[in-house]
């Protein structure tokens, strides 16, 4: 258990980490014994292998993207820290952050934030737009084998079409965050809020569309 | 519509025939044959009792034996017509979904309870406690817990617990002593009972039934948090339900007097007995029949027989130690479901998984029709206007006080809270059933004056809670969740984030491990892999476990049947010219393109979203809607997606994996820039190889230069399946340009050998064609 002790998590971190991220006490000890269960090698980091580990990113379109997203730049190992780092986007912001302190740095989850972790998902060589290839390059990774390249190109060049509004034909972070209708950020993962707007869509389109 | 409106007359004319012939039947029989039946050739003067002597006067060509076949015949003849009227109501699609089916069946049995009482001047068939509760109930709570999602259902053990145990003792609490007050306040006048009655009409009256649940949540679409917390609370709380019948029962027939608190103190033990017996019982059947199925290899075709008698001896044998007969069912489909899944054959679990659904969709049908033929005996109906007012009530209202002090004692546990929406559906949604009248029923009436009243007021619960709740459920559901969440017209790039987003918070859903690793659960994990596994499942089927092994055993077996059914079930033209545009048809109804349709005049803007409409892989959430259905079986739609984003996956992993080893530049990259950087390769634990792997050494064209320790760790990567993926082809891009005809086309070779750690070692390759060929 050697190596067991240095990795083991340390009241003062999970200050820290609570701190820095936002998470409760008990969210943090368990996604640490998460996060160790996924450390195969028992070294206190977890590489790509160890994502890939987990069978559900395999049948998930965007499953490697988001692995990479854990990473840092250059890097192949991440830490508890950074592991928990990426994970706050996705807290759920609370009202009383709101009154918080002004001066004090936007918090991990805000709006902002994660709209910046989902727009580097699109852009791969950080150059702070999304041309069209890199969009081309996600839309193949949602979509079936059924649609042609042709058909694939036109619906990327509608949807910078739609986005775009300084006409440099890619979307900048700021038209990004101008894309409406993102309710669906302000949900933790596995909320309910989520799952209801799904549910409704599903039902709706389920009642009404006959080939979906 | 022909069609229809002559099934339509064809069922009732059938109906009402067979009523008639029953009706006839019972008829002769109850007054011995006085006269013979009309068109019978001869008649036989024996069966016209009464003694006649045995004259006979010659020899009889056809006689009708009624008396013969009576009882066999009228169980055969209720099957059917509960059969029958399942599919007079299933004729009008749009009424059952506005009607929950068990509405209108209770409708149907009150006519047909109608046409009986007419013929009869009383009421020959009711619903008696032991048909049911043997002969009945049984089938519908095997298929509860075969069908269980046993993942969902543990993870959320706690709070199921929570609201089947305090929950259901707090509603019959609350409604015992409610009544008792109002009664002791003179709101029922002058009836024969007690506290002690009062506190067993509430104990019986306050268990939510699982057969109406299930019917009810059929039609309503609820995440699976909600409907397994319902779903299983209905279930669980029959331990509950059956120690406090029976405790009170007790207390009744002693008297008032006889308690203290060493009866006190015995009831609290009886109750965990009972459950925990209950259980135990289940789950030694479970371990029966995972064993039997092991060893069925030679005897395939009576393999499924063996689930169903050795469910059905679990029932009769908690029912036979007063345990509770309910838990021991379902846990016992609960805990063997992995294991004759993996035991029996293909076909053995296909048979099992549909006769399972038969008998659940055929004994709820019959209860349905049953609970309403009883009503119609003026026999049983005691109207007191105060009692049965005031139990409505309080049920309902006692439900969601409890259902909202429990929720918020369990929000401050609970890592996903419950919201206020689950909260109302799940108090809205505590339907009262058979159960209930079985149990009723079951009262005795020399200890119980007031049995009547008591019945009548839990048919009309009954009732009430199937047809009136079950009715406004599923509007009130959309009304609430409308409130929140309008839909809204989306232009493509909205639709594609919010794709994107849905995938994303899937998948860090899934890092986060939502569902959950924790210490008790791998341990759970490492004993049942370790031990029951080895016990009692068939070696070859351990091999079949991993996730991804069994979507490439899918594959394999179904690969072209689903591929055929594929090509056959899409809606789509096969068109092979180059028009690729106007590609696709539009579906007859769809709610966003009506929308868009509107504002949108340019067709190719149409149809940009329509493509997306139709291609876009759906998130998983919206893929398992259809849990648990007592109609539906799993359905494989789904399973081409996944197919396709494994694969997707799997291979650029490799490209990456290879490029990494020799430095080559794959061919077109889809990955982020940073796998091009050679990857230094940890090896980690490199002395703690598990000693039954035995890999061959290979050398393969493409991958032949790597060092055997190289191999181990991409083989590693994968878990306790080692790997070794050979792509017979180079690997190509994903196909650009190709006819849609092709949908389902799988990507060039990538042949995947695996091998397990079994001692034996079996090597299974599994090849994925080109499906051009």
């Amino acid at each position: 258990m050697g190596s067991r002790a240095s990795t083991l998590l340390r009241e003062e971190e999970i200050e820290e980490i609570k701190k820095e991220t936002g998470f409760s006490h008990s969210q943090i000890t368990r996604l640490y014994s998460r996060f160790t269960s996924l450390d195969k090698g028992e070294n206190g980091t977890l590489s790509r292998e160890d994502f890939q580990r987990i069978p559900e990113l395999a049948i998930n379109p965007l499953g490697d993207r988001i692995i990479n997203a854990f990473f840092p730049e250059g890097e192949d190992q991440v830490n508890f820290r950074g592991f928990m780092r990426t994970l706050a986007h996705f807290r759920p912001i609370e009202d009383n952050e709101k009154n918080k302190d002004p001066t004090a740095s936007e918090p991990l989850n805000s709006r902002t934030n994660k709209l910046l972790f989902a727009f580097q998902l699109y852009d791969l060589d950080r150059d702070d737009k999304i041309s069209r290839d890199e969009l081309l390059q996600v839309l193949r990774m949602m979509v079936g084998v059924n649609i042609s390249d042709e058909q694939l190109g036109s619906i990327a060049d509608r949807t910078i079409q739609e986005a775009d509004q300084n006409g440099d034909n890619s979307i900048s972070f700021n038209e990004f965050i101008k894309v409406g209708n993102l309710q669906h950020i302000y949900v933790w993962a596995g909320d309910h809020y989520l799952i209801l707007t799904y549910i409704l869509l599903s039902v709706l389109q389920d009642c009404l569309c006959s080939s979906v | 519509m022909a069609c229809r409106t002559c099934l339509w007359l064809l069922g009732t004319t059938f109906f009402t025939c067979t009523v008639r012939l029953v009706v006839e039947g019972t008829e002769v029989g109850a007054t011995q044959g006085s006269h013979p039946e009309p068109g019978v050739v001869g008649s036989n003067h024996s069966q016209a009792g009464g003694g006649h002597g045995s004259s006979i006067s010659g020899i009889q060509i056809v006689t009708f034996k009624w008396h013969h076949v009576e009882a066999p015949y009228l169980i055969a003849l209720w099957i059917l017509v509960a059969g029958v009227s399942k599919m007079v109501v299933e004729l009008n699609h749009n009424l059952t979904s506005v009607i929950p089916e068990s509405a209108l069946l209770i409708i149907i049995g009150w006519i047909l309870g109608g046409i009986i009482y007419g013929a009869d001047k009383m009421q020959t068939f009711t619903l008696t406690p032991t048909v049911f509760f043997f002969y009945l109930l049984p089938q519908v709570i095997l298929d509860a817990g075969y069908f269980m999602p046993n993942k969902l259902f543990f993870s959320n053990m706690g709070a199921i617990l929570v609201y089947a145990v305090i929950g259901t003792c707090w509603n019959a609490a609350t409604v015992g002593l409610g009544l008792w007050g109002c009664w002791l306040g003179g709101a029922m006048g002058d009836i024969d009972i007690g506290l002690l009655q009062f506190l067993l009409f509430g104990s019986l009256i306050a268990a939510v039934d699982p057969v109406a649940v299930i019917a009810v949540f059929e039609e309503v679409h609820v995440n699976e948090v909600l409907f397994i917390m319902v779903f299983g609370e209905s279930l669980l709380n029959d331990g509950v339900t059956v120690v406090l019948f029976n405790v009170f029962d007790a207390f009744v027939s002693l008297g008032g007097a006889e308690i203290d608190a060493v009866e006190i103190i015995k009831g609290i033990i009886s109750f965990f007995v009972v459950a925990f017996g209950g259980s135990l019982v289940g789950i030694i059947f479970a371990l029966l029949i995972s064993l039997l199925t092991r060893c069925t290899k030679n005897i395939q075709i009576i393999e499924p027989g063996f689930i169903f008698i050795l469910g059905y001896l679990s029932y009769l044998t908690a029912e036979m130690l007063s345990l509770s007969a309910i838990l021991s069912i379902v846990f016992c489909g609960i805990c063997c479901q992995k294991y004759i899944n993996a035991n029996m054959d293909e076909r053995s679990v296909t048979t099992v998984r549909y006769v399972m659904k038969v008998l659940a969709n055929g004994s709820e049908t019959i209860i349905f029709v049953f609970l309403g033929i009883s009503a119609i005996d003026p026999a049983v109906w005691v109207w007191n206007t105060g009692f049965i007012l005031l139990t409505l009530l309080f049920i309902f209202v006692f439900r969601f006080i409890g259902v909202f002090l429990l929720t918020w004692i369990l929000n401050k546990y609970r890592l996903v809270p419950l919201e206020f929406i689950d909260q109302v559906v799940m108090s809205y949604g505590g339907l009262r059933g058979a159960v209930a009248y079985g149990l009723v029923a079951m009262l005795d009436e020399n200890k119980f004056k007031e049995k009547n009243l008591m019945v009548s007021t839990t048919l009309i619960v009954v009732y009430f809670t199937v047809m009136l709740q079950g009715i406004t459920m599923k509007p009130l559901v959309t009304w609430l969740k409308v409130k929140r969440a309008a839909v809204t017209e989306l232009t493509l790039a909205e639709k594609i984030q919010n794709r994107t987003f849905d995938h994303m918070l899937v998948a860090i859903e899934d890092i986060s491990g939502q569902i959950g690793h924790n210490y008790m659960r791998d341990k759970w994990h490492n004993f049942e892999e370790r031990w029951l596994c080895w016990f009692l499942m068939k070696p070859s089927a351990r091999k079949s476990r991993d996730y991804i092994f069994n979507i490439f055993h899918q594959l394999n077996l179904k690969d072209a049947m689903s591929y055929v059914k594929e090509v056959r079930a899409t809606h789509k033209v096969r068109e092979s010219h180059d028009n690729l545009i106007l590609q696709d048809i539009v579906p007859s109804v769809c709610l966003d393109m009506h929308e868009q349709d509107l504002t949108m005049r340019e067709s190719e803007d149409f149809n940009a979203h329509h493509l997306l409409q139709q291609h876009l892989y759906r998130g998983r959430k919206q893929v398992l809607k259809h849990r648990y259905s007592r109609s539906h079986l799993e359905t494989n739609r789904d399973e081409n997606e996944v197919q396709e984003i494994f694969q997707r996956t799997m291979r650029s992993r490799l490209e990456s994996f290879k490029s990494a080893k020799m430095g080559v530049a794959p061919a077109k990259k889809i990955q982020t820039k940073h796998q091009k950087k050679d990857k230094p390769q940890k090896v980690r634990g490199e002395g703690t190889f598990s000693p039954f792997l035995h890999v061959r050494p290979h050398s393969h064209p493409l991958i032949g230069n790597v060092s055997l320790k190289k191999h181990y760790d991409m083989m590693k990567m994968y878990g306790n399946h080692v790997f070794d993926t050979i792509p017979l082809i180079p690997v190509q891009p994903l196909p650009q340009a190709r006819p849609p005809q092709l949908r389902g086309h799988q990507p060039p070779v990538v042949c995947i050998i695996i091998q397990s750690h079994s001692k034996a070692i079996s090597r299974i390759c599994l090849i994925l064609e080109n499906r051009l060929d």
